[in-house]
């Protein structure tokens, strides 16, 4: 039967055609949808986690709470010994030690004084030692625009846009300015490097990007850190287990009394990443959900349309003895091979554009220029082997759905009026 | 005849409180301004994790010129700042450089004390900046004030009002608060160790309490303070910095 059913669709492209362009339309736009803020939600966090949260980050109780303000005073002290204690107590960690303040970048004239000067966001990583992972991990390399990685101490790299707005070139003295953990005024004159844009607005605006010993020798930092990040060594982020991590190592060590004892804090717990997470994981079900309903509205008007043109067919039908129940049937039939039809030409087209924005990008810098929080400008669409099925879900339900409601017309058609209409 | 007589009298008396505000003000003036001095002074700042010291030497002239030299600790020593208008440069001796501070940078906190920039650069008289108005009179440590409530007259201020409980005998103001536009307290300075100093009343000490930052404040001493004295011009010059 399946084989009659498929010679009438294709011959009978009036029966058809519309159907499977509004299911193939609605499943493209599905599995787009999908792919395009998977991928806009999971860069987002994925470059929360690198660059500011980890998956857990480990601060001080008093750091944690005047965060924003990027409180170097309230650092983390004797962090070697304490990585040495994570790393035995969770080896299935990496921990980095990181150092973030706020400064004023400063560029002499010839004579050693100002000539032009911006705020800039310091960032102390661990550049410089050979078996450094964190230049890779922030894909530091990969986003220099001008000049080279800092190869010694006393160099680092600034973002492109503050070089650009600023005249600075790599091999150019800057000099920044601020304050360090004791609140002693700090000057440390750097050798820029480099040039690095990363296509984040909030980092692309002013940064400098510098060896972390550089930044302790600077900033009366000797073994101390703002903060110490901790990724899963070999998986993506893990709430779960993030929150296990969590609770046991705050157990172990924070202590609400002390308001220099470290606290654990898990990237979703991180100002509004666990609503990103939220949103990341369901953004499939979130399609569907909407394109389900959408659809099967679309449909049903569809198949009404298309009952209504088969008025005739399904009376002369009737009239030669076939069931109302065996032609509901067999629409119900048709609607699920026009679906899988539809769902196939959707889902190829969708996952055409979406592998097509995996690779390329969107640039919406235009956009994201003004927008403080961290995202990037460039949106990429990320394709996962859900994809691949998750369209049939709304094309076939939907058009079952549409068909199915709209088939009720035929249990309402009259025998005894039958022959009355086909002598018109 | 009640309607017109009350009224009147306020008003005389609004005026009176008006006339002794500005004249107590003035008296503060004369005593806390002067044609130039030289403070040696040591400011100790109480942090969340420790307390430190530094010790200075600054040169004023007016309230157009103020140049500061850091004599310790080792961190900070030959480290200078140089006020010359409304414009604010520092050397730092490690890197050699002179780096001018503006913008909202200027709010922000001086070596990690309570003080900020601003604070440090604007040394204008009261009279010239506010218009006060006499509250009422308070004890503050068994001595009498006149409790003055100052409004700005001026754009470029850094605190749009301020509440200042001034000696009643000495004219040193004993206690201020520092209020935004808003009305919210952003500074609170108690000063005591009153002491004589060339014909004048100064208090020797200062403890400075921004109110938005946690900790216990800044205190900030005076060792010396010789008033009317002859600066040489060039202390007042960039060059100066790098001596």
């Amino acid at each position: 039967m399946i084989r009659f059913l498929l010679k009438g669709i294709l011959r009978d492209k009036s029966r058809s055609l519309l159907p499977a362009i509004v299911v193939a339309l609605g499943v493209f736009l599905t599995v787009f949808m999908s792919g395009f803020f998977k991928g806009i939600m999971t860069d987002m966090i994925d470059m929360n986690a690198k660059f500011t949260t980890g998956h857990v980050k480990i601060v001080t109780r008093a750091y944690a709470e005047n965060e924003d303000q990027a409180p170097i005073d309230l650092s983390l002290l004797g962090v070697s010994e304490m990585k040495k204690q994570l790393q035995q107590e969770y080896p299935d960690m990496v921990w980095v030690e990181r150092i973030l303040t706020g400064g004023l970048l400063d560029v002499p004239d010839e004579n050693g004084e100002t000539r032009v000067q911006g705020p800039a966001m310091a960032t102390a990583v661990d550049l410089l030692s050979p078996d450094s992972k964190e230049a890779e991990r922030m894909g530091i390399q990969n986003s220099i625009v001008k000049g080279r990685m800092p190869q010694k101490e006393g160099e680092a790299l600034i973002s492109d846009e503050f070089a650009e707005k600023f005249n600075v070139s790599p091999g150019d003295e800057v000099t920044l300015f601020g304050s360090t953990m004791n609140g002693s005024m700090m000057f440390k004159t750097f050798i820029v490097s480099g040039t690095i844009r990363f296509g984040v607005t909030a980092i692309d605006r002013g940064a400098i990007f510098m060896d972390l010993k550089d930044a302790q020798m600077a900033l009366d930092m000797d073994d101390a850190a703002t903060e110490i990040l901790g990724y899963f060594k070999d998986k993506p982020y893990d709430d779960l287990a993030a929150r296990k991590l969590e609770d046991s190592f705050n157990a172990r060590y924070s202590v609400e009394s002390d308001e220099f004892s470290p606290v654990m804090i898990r990237l979703a717990e991180t100002a509004g990443m666990s609503d990103y997470l939220v949103i990341a994981e369901n953004m499939v079900s979130i399609m569907i959900f909407v394109f389900v309903i959408a659809m099967s509205i679309v449909l049903w008007n569809t198949g009404l349309l298309g009952g209504l043109r088969r008025y005739s067919e399904y009376g002369v039908r009737l009239a030669l003895g076939e069931e109302k129940k065996h032609i509901y049937k067999t629409t119900i039939y048709e609607a699920i091979l026009i679906g899988i039809i539809g769902s196939i030409v959707g889902t190829a087209l969708g996952l055409a554009l979406n592998y097509r924005l995996q690779s390329h990008g969107w640039d919406f810098s235009a956009i994201t220029g003004n927008i403080g929080m961290m995202m990037p400008s460039v949106f990429r669409a990320q394709v996962t082997p859900a994809m691949y099925v998750v369209g049939f879900i709304p094309g076939v339900v939907a058009m079952v759905l549409g068909n199915a409601l709209a088939g009720f017309a035929i249990y309402k058609r009259k025998t005894a009026q039958l022959f009355k209409e086909l002598e018109v | 005849m009640k309607k017109i007589i009350i009224p009147a009298l306020l008003a005389v008396a609004m005026g009176v409180s008006a006339q002794d505000a500005k004249q107590i003000l003035e008296t503060v003036d004369r005593n806390m301004s002067s044609r130039n001095r030289i403070f040696e002074s040591d400011m100790i700042i109480h942090g969340r994790r420790s307390s430190r010291t530094i010790s200075s030497r600054t040169y004023s002239v007016g309230d157009k010129q103020s140049f500061t030299e850091y004599l310790s600790p080792p961190r900070e020593e030959g480290t200078k700042m140089l006020k010359l208008e409304n414009q604010l440069w520092i050397y730092s001796p490690s890197t050699d450089r002179i780096i001018q501070i503006s913008g909202h940078l200027l709010r922000q906190s001086v070596m990690g004390s309570d003080l900020s920039y601003e604070d440090m650069m604007d040394d204008r008289k009261l009279t010239d900046i506010y218009d006060a108005t006499l509250e009422g009179h308070e004890e503050i440590d068994g001595r009498d004030t006149y409790v003055l409530n100052l409004t700005a007259i001026v754009d470029d201020v850094a605190y749009y009002s301020q509440k200042i409980w001034v000696d009643s005998e000495r004219f040193v103001p004993l206690k201020q608060e520092m209020y935004a536009k808003s009305g919210q307290l952003l500074k609170r300075t108690t000063l005591s160790d009153v002491q004589k100093i060339q014909g004048r009343w100064f208090p020797m000490t200062m403890v400075y309490k921004d109110m938005l930052k946690d900790g216990s404040g800044t205190e900030f001493r005076v060792k010396s303070a010789k008033f009317d004295q002859d600066i040489p011009d060039y202390i007042f010059t960039k060059a100066a910095l790098k001596q």
